[in-house]
């Protein structure tokens, strides 16, 4: 099913659309380091993708050449049917992609709510000077991205948080302001490195439930990064999987939990 | 009310007016620390520079007169016009964003990354070539500068304390003018920072430039915005100074003031530089006129120095700055 143009009906009733994404032949190096091996992949409308692999294997340095932080030396990078040329990272995300980092990167001396809020920069479309003459129509901009902030507030439940300065939370939260964050930008494809990483059982069961929620209720294109196999299993549709930079294994996570080199490179590590 | 302390009111009303000032300056310095980490050094000779147009423009000024003859064996002077001050103010400020564009597209985008201090000496390359710049453009001799500011003593302010307390205060209506106008200035800055969506892209680089540059803001147009903002507040202080003191070289040195004023009310905190400036204009009125004649006078020269230093010994971080407890 996966290999065709149409789309079609997941067993929970989900539609998955055509290719979003392409990456062809995507090769990348620092200096004498190839971080990532002529690698090609596609992600597809309305479906949650995963990329996993271990420690090193290039995943986090896939996600940043998706959103622009790294620009590959080989490869073309296609996004909805169009060729993208090379883009910095706010250019990407205006083209309507929104991230966030296996580090975490919030604006910490700001609310949850203004960190929030920074999400709808990359929709400037009040100019400077407009905005000082004309200031009804910032002003309705102003509610209408306020409006849009506390529906994914509502949605992520940290509403008791909001007014709390973000350098105080602890780490989970911190880990779902950013995903609200990159939320209220209304992204067409939502790229999350290690959502989970660090959390406790409880935390991450919250989490992979807000995601499954995000991609079902505003049907989001989602692709993410995880180490927890479990949760991989239970939340993608496809999987891709990397070791030291080549890409191993490609399909749903039943073919890939089949996948013999998958299972010696990666699975066989981590059950050891 | 005995003289002393009649005397000790007028000093420190005409402190925090000379206060004013030092905030403006170190404002400058501010925006651009927090936006890109840099300690701009030339944000002195900016000012100087700024005034210079300023005066260039107003008084009809043909830019780089001297080379342009030099070269052309041409015999130009002037354009033979005068510019009203507010458009003359105008165009200054387009000169001031045309020279952000410049220090961030020529020099500034080259040197994303490295290391703070390379940044800084950039900067201090940038003051002396700033320096020559304003001196071929617009001559090294002294100039005056006459926006039509109001000047002279503020007989309003003389004549009712003198009924008040028979002895009129000495308040120079420039002086009032100035922090008026520093007052909005600071105003409109603050309105800006919160409630525009530039403001929110500035403040959030300062935050965090990942974290900005994946939410759609571009650090580039940020770094521009902030160079014009503080062209535009180096246009303002080298108004205010060049109106009281003359447009020349020793208006750059303005920033001298502002490095004691940065030490007490930190790098990154907009109201530690208002605050900062206003303790020391006054500190330095008040010392000068109690301590002064006990030492001889001219501690205007050290004291803010001094008064930093020992403000860095108990609360390093600034005033308003967050304290910093290094992880072990
Ligand atoms: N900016 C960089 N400069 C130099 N080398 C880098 C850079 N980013 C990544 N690398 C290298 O590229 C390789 C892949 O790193 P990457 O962070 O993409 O791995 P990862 O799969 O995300 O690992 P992890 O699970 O630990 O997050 C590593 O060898 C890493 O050292
Ligand atoms: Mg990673």
């Amino acid at each position: 099913m996966k290999d065709t143009a149409e789309s079609y009906v997941t067993e929970d009733g989900r539609t998955i659309g055509e290719v979003i994404l392409d990456l062809r032949g995507i090769t990348l190096r620092f200096g004498g380091v190839e971080a990532i091996k002529n690698i090609s992949f596609d992600i597809r409308k309305g479906e949650i993708r995963a990329i996993i692999g271990p420690n090193g294997a290039g995943k986090s340095s896939m996600l940043n050449v998706i959103s622009g932080f790294y620009n590959p030396q080989e490869g073309e990078v296609w996004f909805r049917g169009e060729r993208r040329p090379p883009m910095k990272p706010y250019q990407v995300a205006r083209a309507g992609v929104a991230r966030t980092f296996q580090n975490i990167a919030l604006f910490e001396g700001m609310t949850v709510l203004d960190n929030i809020m920074t999400g709808r920069l990359n929709d400037m479309s009040a100019g400077l000077l407009a905005q000082a003459i004309w200031k009804g129509k910032a002003e309705r901009e102003e509610i209408e991205n306020r409006e849009r902030a506390e529906r994914i507030i509502d949605f992520l439940e940290i509403q008791h948080i909001r007014k709390t300065p973000v350098g105080r939370l602890p780490y989970g939260l911190k880990k779902r302001v950013e995903l609200a964050r990159a939320l209220v930008a209304e992204p067409d494809l939502l790229l999350l490195d290690e959502p989970m990483a660090g959390m406790n059982v409880e935390e991450k069961e919250d989490m992979s439930r807000y995601i499954l929620d995000v991609n079902d209720e505003l049907g989001t294109t989602i692709a993410l990064i995880e180490h927890d196999m479990g949760v991989v299993m239970d939340l993608s549709d496809r999987v891709v999987v990397m070791d030291y930079g080549r890409k191993i294994g490609d399909g749903t996570p039943d073919e890939v939990r089949g996948n013999q080199e998958v299972i010696d490179a990666y699975l066989g590590v981590a059950h050891d | 009310m005995p003289d002393q302390l009649l005397f000790a009111i007028e000093v420190t009303l005409n402190g925090l007016m000379a206060g004013v000032l030092y905030a403006l300056v170190a404002l400058g310095f501010v925006l651009i620390f927090k936006a890109s980490g840099i300690f701009n050094y030339a944000q002195g000779v900016m000012a100087l520079f700024a005034a210079l147009t300023l005066v260039g423009i107003m008084d009809g000024q043909v830019p780089f007169e001297h080379l342009i003859n030099a070269v052309f064996g041409t015999d130009i002077h002037g354009f033979g016009w005068e510019v009203p001050a507010l458009l003359a103010i105008l165009l200054t400020m387009v000169v001031m964003i045309a020279f952000a564009w410049a220090v961030n597209w020529i020099v500034l985008r080259h040197l994303v990354g490295q290391e703070p201090i390379i940044l800084f000496m950039a900067t201090i390359g940038l003051a002396y070539f700033l320096e020559g710049l304003g001196d071929m453009m617009w001559g090294a001799d002294i100039k005056t500068l006459d926006v039509g500011l109001p000047q002279g003593i503020n007989t309003t302010i003389d004549e009712a304390t003198f009924n008040m307390f028979g002895y009129g205060f000495f308040i120079d209506n420039l002086d009032i003018t100035a922090t008026i106008i520093a007052a909005v200035l600071v105003a409109v800055l603050v309105a800006f920072s919160q409630y525009t969506k530039q403001g929110r892209a500035l403040r959030a680089v300062a935050d965090d430039h990942q974290a900005a540059l994946s939410v759609g803001i571009s650090l580039n147009f940020i770094w521009v915005l902030t160079w014009s903002i503080a062209g535009f507040v180096a246009l303002v202080a080298g108004i205010m100074w060049g109106a009281k003191s003359g447009v020349q070289f020793s208006l750059s040195l303005i920033a001298l003031k502002a490095l004691p004023v940065l030490m007490l009310g930190g790098f990154t905190s907009i109201p530690g530089a208002i605050v900062g400036g206003l303790i020391i204009g006054v500190g330095e009125k008040l010392f000068e006129f109690l301590v002064g004649p006990l030492v001889g006078g001219a501690t205007e020269n050290w004291f803010a120095y001094v008064l930093a230093l020992i403000f860095l010994v108990f609360r390093p971080q600034g005033l308003f700055g967050e304290r910093i407890i290094e992880r072990v």
